[in-house]
């Protein structure tokens, strides 16, 4: 099964993507059973992917596919009653909705709130993943295993679990209170983020298919944004991801190689997006406080504004990465800010921040640590210790690319040394 | 991320399991089923296999022409791939873990066996170098 519909589908299933998850947040809202409104919302939607093709799109789509829904969960919960004598007054509550009343309905917030839930901090990553692509980003069990190359069987279990996990937490379907929303919504953006990275990490070639994980990230992203335009920690994580993806048919070449920054085809930016990214960014940076992603989409512009890798702005880079590294205790903001720092001051300054981590264990046994010792090292003129840590390097990594990214430049110092 | 967890087994082991008693073998194939239906039903299950008994197994080489030249079994090795997991988890402890559960499959008299399991992390896609 293809990552997107076939194109003669396109329409209703765009559209089903796009109402299922506000028809979602309706159900969820009215009955208060996510696990249950989740079947019974997907049944809904086969209901319509078989009539909509034979008798057309009905005028309210939303409306047609909550009635379904709230037919489905009314028969559902009629069953239980009968085996379990209760939730009668639910069901007569919902045999009472009309189609008018739904429309009064604010869809919008009931989208934030699914967003809210499915990044529950309660969910590991990879179940919150699985969960907001499914419930608000509309894909199916099949495409969402498809794109993380697992059987469906095991992304329904996921998902299955995850529901279960979020009907036992207990956790009101409700916009969290003030107090809860910051770190709330934190979680929303990471997972958010995760998505995207999925989806950008993966090569281009025979994963092609995985790429468009991260047009999901971006697409989710717009949604969480266009729910709170003021947000600008929104505003500065879709910034990133469309700063980060222009590059991205510069960041491989034809057989999946790594392709570095300082060595991409420039040409093969995609300028367009460039300009979208920066100017959100800069919409937002005036607005008020700045937080880790908008100054990790700052950076991400300043690379994507230099023509060519000599022209980049590194001091502004720099200072970038001192506020950043002030806000979050990341070692990987560690590593790039010692990039930084090598290029604004020399390597030796560089190498000097590397040292500063040898005590740091999240960091100190990492391939990355290896790989940006050795860059800073070939830097600082030590061709012999350079190829040794990028041989390191490329012992520790788990990306094939990777290996062969970091193999192949200890190769070209150690033959570089023969000659000379 | 991904983890193959790979269940070796000794050359002389496969003569020995061929010997278990009846309910001997039936605990065990009880035991695997059980195991992986553990893996599907949280989430973690990509693939496995249990592999053709090693008598059966030929060392191929191209020779000169392109042609395949075979060896016959294993002359020097004494270990062998009896069967892998493939998961998807959070962690390499979790892998760890479910590492443990399948080594402590029963063998004979019901007594977990603790058979080797080797855990290797399955290559993925890179991310960024930051240079």
């Amino acid at each position: 099964m293809d990552w997107r519909e076939p194109s003669s589908d396109v329409p209703i299933g765009e559209l089903l993507r796009k109402l299922t998850p506000q028809v979602l947040g309706l159900v969820v809202r009215r009955f208060r059973d996510f696990d249950a409104a989740e079947d019974a919302v997907q049944e809904a939607s086969i209901a319509a992917v078989m009539q909509w093709p034979r008798d057309g799109v009905p005028d309210n789509a939303r409306a047609w596919l909550t009635q379904v829904a709230f037919r489905k969960m009314t028969d559902l919960i009629r069953r239980e009653s009968a085996r379990r004598r209760r939730e009668t007054e639910v069901v007569e509550e919902a045999s009472r909705v009309s189609e008018t009343g739904l429309d009064a309905a604010p869809v919008e917030d009931d989208a934030l709130v699914l967003l809210f839930m499915c990044c529950h901090p309660a969910l590991t990553p990879s179940s919150a993943i699985a969960l907001t692509l499914r419930a608000v980003g509309g894909l199916t069990s099949a495409e969402i295993a498809n794109a993380f190359l697992v059987p469906e069987a095991t992304m329904a279990q996921r998902i299955s679990r995850a529901k279960q996990t979020i009907k036992a937490s207990g956790i009101p379907f409700r916009i969290p209170d003030a107090e809860e929303r910051g770190g709330r919504l934190s979680s929303v953006l990471h997972v958010l983020y995760l998505i995207f990275n999925e989806g950008y990490t993966a090569s281009s070639g025979r994963h092609l298919r995985r790429a468009d994980l991260s047009q999901e990230g971006i697409r989710l992203t717009r949604i969480a944004l266009r729910l709170r335009p003021e947000n600008t920690e929104i505003a500065g994580l879709l910034a990133l991801m469309l700063l980060t993806d222009a590059r991205r048919h510069a960041r491989t070449g034809p057989n999946d190689e790594l392709i570095p920054l300082a060595q991409q085809n420039r040409a093969l930016w995609d300028r367009e997006q460039i300009a979208d990214g920066v100017a959100l960014l800069s919409a937002a940076l005036p607005k008020g406080s700045v937080g880790p992603y908008q100054l990790q989409a700052a950076i991400a512009a300043v690379h994507d504004e230099a023509e060519r890798p000599e022209d980049t702005d590194w001091p502004q880079i720099l200072a970038l990465y001192e506020l950043l590294k002030r806000m979050s205790d990341n070692p990987m903001v560690i590593l790039n800010h010692a990039i930084a720092a090598a290029m604004v001051r020399g390597p030796k300054e560089g190498l000097k921040l590397l040292d500063a981590l040898k005590e740091d264990r999240r960091i100190a046994e990492h391939y990355r640590m290896d790989a940006v010792r050795a860059h800073l090292l070939e830097m600082a003129g030590d061709s012999q210790e350079a190829a040794k840590y990028y041989r390191a390097a490329a012992g520790k990594t788990v990306n094939l690319p990777e290996r062969n990214y970091l193999l192949m430049q200890a190769a070209r110092l150690t033959t570089m040394m023969a000659r000379s | 991320m991904k983890y193959i967890l790979m269940m070796h087994g000794q050359k002389d082991s496969w003569d020995e399991y061929a010997r278990w008693s009846k309910e001997d073998l039936q605990r065990n194939v009880e035991f695997m089923q059980r195991f992986n239906k553990e893996l599907r039903d949280s989430g973690v299950f990509v693939d496995t296999k249990g592999l053709a008994w090693p008598q059966e197994a030929k060392i191929v080489r191209a020779g000169n022409n392109g042609e395949p030249v075979t060896d016959g079994v294993f002359p020097e090795s004494k270990e062998f791939l009896a069967g892998y997991w493939v998961i998807d988890v959070e962690s390499p402890e979790q892998a760890y873990k479910i590492a443990a559960r399948a080594s402590a499959a029963p063998g004979p008299g019901g007594k977990p066996a603790n058979m080797p399991i080797e855990v290797r992390q399955v290559l993925g896609s890179h991310t960024d170098l930051g240079f």
